[in-house]
């Protein structure tokens, strides 16, 4: 824990702060719009609320809660599927913990498992694999979620299985991938995003050369941030100053864990098992091309989808959700029509309000503060 | 341990099998034996006698305690029964005692109702009963009726217990979580999460390696020694299920004040902390069963620091925030790094996060 502690010195912070106020006051003159910058990583937007950071920032700086949640951008029509297998005879369904609570078109699966479905919380997909191992009678199904950061472990259980020759385990695959993402959002044509921080565990696997075209085509800077209030701080004060020199490019604030080139270990597993889907439904944004992943034929004997017939409808969103809007920054989450009324965390009715991480969550439960300074009072 | 009429004596019956099964729930002699065997032999050891099917209590040896009865019931079910710092028996007696003492009354009488699942081991209930009697005879509370029920495999999760308590509350002390006002210091007894954190560790299905125990408690003699050196304390909380923030925000919103904590200021042990980071919980949220919050006017708070740190049981006592004269009923929080957020209210249970 001391490790931690040194980036999260207060001291060290005002400093920080100080340089931010003066850059964000030079960029601002002569700009009628505040600097938006995105932070793509759910793990960023918990970070920003846990340790209060907006209200540091000053105003003019919007920090903009992007869409690397994955437990929040999982359209409702896979909780569907997820539930119809975990409701079926014999199946044992393993699942990350914050993915237990989303909703469904009907209900979600802490409620198919109040109501009789063996669902079992694990830590790792390689638990799925000892629940499989030690009930041999029973079907155990693991539901892969998650960007590149959880695609390896996935990957290498399924190895894991196949060298076993364990055959009553499989994976529920919707590991998505981050790149194609931003991408979409950079292409929508109502965005006004200055600069991005990059997701630092994601970029531990995948290295930071894939961002490269965000700085080259789009011309938005990016900086890869670690996860400590200090690490956040000091990316979005990198930001700034590439904005402030009129430069575009991608660094790497997160040196300390990630590497340039990523993990080809990792990747290598990644390869061997997945290959892109032509398109994945996203909550909130909707399709986007080669978004998602799943397993190769040469592992069809691992992958769910194939093993059983799932329903695979797809669920539009509800209409007054405006999710899409909030992700991309056009609105603020209190500013959705339906925020803190038809939709809260314990009844969600978009993405965001699902997991801690996501934008909306947050703010009805941490947020508040700023945004009772920055309102206009009806 | 006293029982409340005079001794005709009687011969206890013994449980010679292994397992509980439904006979032991039919009533019957089986049953009889049960109870005997496993209750009665821990509570009421050496004075067995013949069983009433209700405890009677003379009012004038009550009312020498004070002027009012404090009356509360709990139910207690864990996974695991048995985790590092104590045991579902253990939780029962403190939790129990804990409701009655945050009301500032001293704490006289228990029953005990448990729901067996069938086809668990006696030597186990014995453990539990056991560990029930030394904690009570510890806090000097008798446990003095109660109820034993067996349900088949599947009705219920090996052992529910249920425990009802009596108290009477001195004359004059006047606890009331609506009397907080803006000034008031808001302490703590000490180290929080340790009982959720190790509860969490205990389950095993976290592949984590900790130190962390329990922090299960009987708080009665901490809370005595805490009002007579503060005796204008507002009000008392334990800070059970939804950890500190809930407490807190139920004190905000009863009282209409605005409290603030200063996250710096919590006492936490580090290797919960770790453990929280690690699995992406908040431990504001972590439940205790051996903390308190108090809510102390400005006066006494020094007071009220050195009586409980005077205490083995309050040792980390620490001032965490003020009440204060802000929006009515929130709760927000200086960061440790020098942001400031808001402390709210749970929503369900918290869920480990994915990455
Ligand atoms: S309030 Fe609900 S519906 Fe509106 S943007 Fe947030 S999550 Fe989506």
């Amino acid at each position: 824990m001391k490790y931690a502690d040194e980036f999260r010195d207060r001291e060290k912070a005002q400093v920080l702060i100080r340089e931010i106020d003066k850059l964000a006051a030079s960029i601002r003159v002569g700009r009628t719009r505040p600097i938006q910058i995105m932070e793509v990583c759910g793990g960023h937007t918990h970070s920003i609320f846990r340790y209060g950071l907006e209200g540091m920032l000053p105003e003019s700086i919007e920090l903009v809660h992007g869409p690397g949640c994955p437990v929040c951008v999982l359209p409702m029509g896979r909780v569907d599927d997820c539930i119809s297998i975990a409701e079926r005879e014999g199946v044992i369904f393993t699942t990350f913990g914050d993915a237990m609570r989303v909703p469904g078109s009907k209900k979600s699966l802490l409620q198919a498992k109040a109501t009789g479905a063996d669902v079992r919380m694990v830590y790792s997909p390689m638990d799925a694999l000892t629940i499989a191992r030690k009930n041999p009678d029973r079907e155990v199904v693991f539901f892969g979620l998650g960007f590149e950061t959880t695609m390896p472990s996935t990957a290498l259980t399924v190895l894991q299985a196949e060298a076993e020759g364990i055959r009553n385990f499989s994976v529920f695959c919707n590991h998505i991938t981050i790149v194609p993402t931003i991408k979409a959002i950079l292409d929508s044509p109502d965005l006004h995003l200055d600069g991005f921080l990059g997701p630092g565990h994601v970029s531990m696997v995948i290295g930071t050369a894939p961002y490269e075209f965000i700085a080259e085509f789009y011309k938005r800077p990016m900086v890869v941030a670690g996860f400590e209030p200090l690490d956040v701080l000091q990316s979005i004060w990198m930001v700034l100053q590439q904005i402030s020199q009129g430069r575009a490019e991608i660094e790497n604030q997160y040196a300390r864990i990630v590497p340039t080139a990523g993990n080809a270990a990792a990747l290598a597993a990644v390869t061997r098992v997945y290959e892109l889907r032509e398109f994945f439904e996203w909550r909130g944004l909707g399709s986007i091309d080669h978004s998602g992943v799943r397993l190769r034929e040469a592992y069809a004997a691992y992958d769910a989808e194939r093993k059983f017939a799932i329903p695979n409808l797809k669920i539009a969103d509800p209409k007054s959700c405006q999710c899409g809007e909030v992700l991309k920054g056009i609105i603020k989450p209190w500013q959705c029509k339906v925020f803190g009324t038809a939709c809260t965390p314990e009844v969600p009715l978009g993405a965001l309000m699902v997991s801690t991480e996501g934008a909306c969550s947050a703010y009805y439960q941490y947020g508040g503060i700023k945004r009772q300074k920055t309102m206009v009072p009806a | 341990m006293n029982m409340q009429s005079p001794p005709p004596k009687r011969e206890l019956g013994q449980c010679f099998v292994a397992t509980v099964t439904l006979a032991h729930g039919g009533g019957g002699k089986a049953m009889k034996d049960l109870i005997d065997d496993v209750f009665i032999s821990a509570f009421a050891p050496g004075a067995p006698q013949a069983l009433e099917d209700q405890a009677r209590f003379d009012l004038g040896a009550l009312a020498s305690h004070g002027d009012r009865l404090a009356f509360t019931t709990d139910s207690f079910v864990v996974n695991p029964l048995f985790f590092p710092g104590g045991d579902i028996g253990k939780l029962a007696v403190c939790g129990t005692i804990n409701d009655l003492a945050v009301g500032g009354a001293k704490p006289l009488y228990l029953s005990c109702a448990v729901v067996i699942e069938e086809g668990m081991e006696v030597e186990t209930l014995r453990t539990i009963a056991r560990s029930m009697a030394q904690t009570a005879h510890a806090a000097g509370v008798s446990i003095v009726t109660g109820d034993t029920k067996v349900v088949e495999r599947g009705a219920c999760d090996k052992i529910f217990i249920t425990t009802t308590g009596i108290g009477v509350i001195p004359r004059g002390c006047e606890l009331g979580i609506e009397r907080i006002a803006p000034g008031d210091g808001i302490l703590v007894n000490g180290l929080l999460g340790d009982h959720g954190a190790a509860i969490l560790c205990a389950r095993g299905d976290m592949a984590l390696e900790t130190a962390i125990e329990s922090d299960c408690a009987a708080l009665h003699g901490l809370i005595a020694d805490l009002l007579h050196a503060a005796p204008n304390t507002r009000c008392i909380r334990d800070a059970t299920r939804g950890g500190l923030a809930t407490v807190l925000n139920e004190m905000a919103e009863a009282s209409n004040c605005s409290i603030e904590i200063d996250e710096a200021a919590i006492p936490q042990r580090p290797e919960v902390r770790g453990f929280c980071e690690i699995l992406g919980l908040d431990p504001l949220y972590l439940a205790n069963e051996g903390k308190i919050v108090m809510a102390v006017p400005p006066d006494e708070i020094e007071a009220a620091l050195a009586a409980l740190r005077a205490h083995p049981l309050g040792r980390d006592a620490a001032l965490i925030g003020h009440a204060g004269a802000g929006e009515a009923g929130r709760v927000t929080m200086q960061t440790v790094f020098g942001g400031r957020r808001i402390v709210d209210m749970l929503v369900g249970e918290q869920l480990p996060r994915i990455c």
